[in-house]
């Protein structure tokens, strides 16, 4: 009951994040997203068996956690939620892909080496996008994807959607409370009680949406969803973008790693 | 502020379902006019809201603002004369800070941005929450919450302010901070409440609503002391005139 509550409260985390007034935070919204899109094609253009190239790219959220001074643990949590999944999809390839490799004396199979790969990708890019929510915020993530030309119809439908979440979530809360406070010694929600439950849920969000919705009429609202002046990008917003964009293309062409370990051991010899 | 008179002339509104909740209501309210829409619950007020505010069209009858006549083409005008502030502030409020909410209006309205902040500013300056601009709305208490939906619509710089039971689920102190507030604005004022001591602070002039139709309007000192029409009306007279409830005695 109350975790779902809770849940509503960290919904908003990622708003109240976004709030936040650093470099990062006051950075043109277009120019993080195209980095994050940019960070998104790396990552997942890794052939599956490369590990150890992926490993500079963990730098980005790195520095973005630092400069935007995000808290690490809540978001980590989020990326968590997500990892069960792709587990779930994973889990199976060690089973069909057990070619040995050795690694470090260790002999392994192949099918962990994909398996770690998955995992790690689907961390990154997860985090990845939960930092470009987290320093921009939703409002201002859509007037970027309408500066990038994506049609009107499919922003208002991204934003509509994430603020009905909260009143859906809402409602959910209230049908709960009323209903754990009349079924005491209960736990959780008779199968009898599922449809009436459901139905009530749907008939209850369809009429607070529309009065959400009047209430925008009445203030104007034609379609058109105006989150405030977009700003100029300026020469910090083109270079953040030149040299992230630079630093994924290297990550991508040279292995890393590879480089500065042959380089050292180079130094050594 | 430019002379606006709402006129509304034979109004008859049916729901779908075949119910009467509007059945000829007439009345013109003149500028700087606060009016008090009353009524036992399911007489119509809500309905007739609505109406006034063209979220619904009559389905015989006519609404004018300031000699505008309300079809769905002079809508957007009439919205900009018109603010309505929702029973329910959790409606209104829906963006991630309460700078943002206000603004949306004046941001539909295609403003500038500097002229957007100026407006947004000016109306959490005159409900008293500019503190609370960089807050998330839901984070706010009840009786904020109403001041921020009210800035919303100020925002809009309406000429004639509607409210639906603006007073409704705040405690005492924060009811008396929003009376003061509404006391305060030089708007033409359309309240629909069941707190009829506000109604009697606040309100010049009553239209009682019985069935759907207009049971009584006029001067609000002699509507509302009228025990007889109010019990007809299933309301009853404010508390503030009713007897004391330690000595039994009436007030004089």
């Amino acid at each position: 009951m109350n975790s779902i509550t809770d849940s509503l409260y960290n919904l908003r985390l990622l708003d109240d994040l976004a709030r936040k007034e650093t470099r990062i935070h006051r950075m043109h919204p277009m120019v993080k997203l195209l980095v994050t899109a940019a960070y998104l094609f790396t990552v997942i253009s890794f052939g599956r068996y490369e590990i150890i190239g992926l490993l500079p790219l963990i730098l980005y959220p790195v520095v973005i956690f630092i400069l935007a001074e995000l808290p690490v643990w809540p978001i980590l949590k989020r990326v968590l939620l997500v990892e069960p999944l792709i587990i779930g999809i994973g889990i199976l390839n060690p089973l069909f892909d057990h070619q040995a490799v050795t690694l470090g004396g260790l002999e392994i199979s192949e099918g962990w080496i994909t398996f770690l790969s998955i995992f790690l990708k689907c961390g990154l890019t997860v985090t990845a996008g939960l930092l470009l929510i987290a320093t921009t915020g939703m409002d201002r993530l859509a007037a970027a994807f309408r500066m990038l030309g994506v049609p009107r119809l499919f922003v208002l439908q991204l934003l509509l959607t994430y603020r009905y979440i909260s009143v859906l979530a809402g409602e959910v809360a209230r049908i709960l409370r009323a209903y754990s406070l009349r079924s005491p010694g209960q736990k959780g929600i008779h199968r009898n009680a599922w449809g009436p439950l459901t139905g009530q849920l749907i008939l209850r969000t369809f009429e607070r949406a529309q009065r959400v919705y009047q209430a925008m009429c009445l203030r104007g609202f034609s379609g058109e969803y105006n989150t405030g002046g977009n700003k100029r990008t300026g020469t910090g917003d083109m270079a953040f973008l030149v040299i992230w964009i630079l630093f994924f293309a290297a990550a991508g062409v040279y292995n890393i790693p590879m480089l500065i370990g042959s380089f050292l051991m180079g130094e050594y010899r | 502020m430019s002379h606006h008179i709402t006129e509304v002339k034979d109004l008859h509104y049916i729901y779908p379902d075949g119910h009467r909740a509007v059945n000829g209501i007439s009345f013109t309210i003149h500028h700087g006019e606060s009016v008090g829409i009353i009524g036992a619950n399911g007489a119509g007020k809500s309905t007739l809201l609505m109406l006034l505010m063209g979220i619904i069209f009559p389905c015989v009858g006519e609404v004018r603002v300031g000699e505008v006549l309300m079809t769905k083409k002079t809508l957007p005008l009439i919205r900009h004369k018109m603010g309505m502030v929702f029973q329910d502030p959790d409606d209104q409020l829906f963006m991630t800070s309460v700078y943002d909410d206000v603004a949306f209006g004046p941001r539909n309205c295609k403003l500038d941005e500097k002229e957007v902040e100026k407006r947004v500013l000016q109306a959490l300056e005159m409900v008293g929450i500019l503190h609370l601009k960089d807050r998330a709305p839901f984070k706010l208490s009840g009786g904020e919450k109403r001041a921020a939906a009210i800035a919303s619509v100020l925002s809009m710089q309406p000429d004639i302010l509607v409210m639906d039971e603006p007073t409704a689920a705040l405690d005492p102190k924060s009811r008396r901070r929003i009376m003061k507030l509404l006391q305060g604005f030089e708007h033409t004022k359309i309240i629909t409440s069941h707190d009829l001591d506000m109604v009697f602070e606040l309100c010049k002039r009553t239209i009682v609503i019985k069935n759907g139709e207009i049971a009584a309007d006029g001067p609000t000192s002699e509507i509302l002391v009228n025990e007889e029409l109010m019990d007809a009306c299933g309301l009853e007279i404010p508390l503030a005139l009713q007897s004391c409830p330690v000595c039994r005695k009436r007030e004089k």
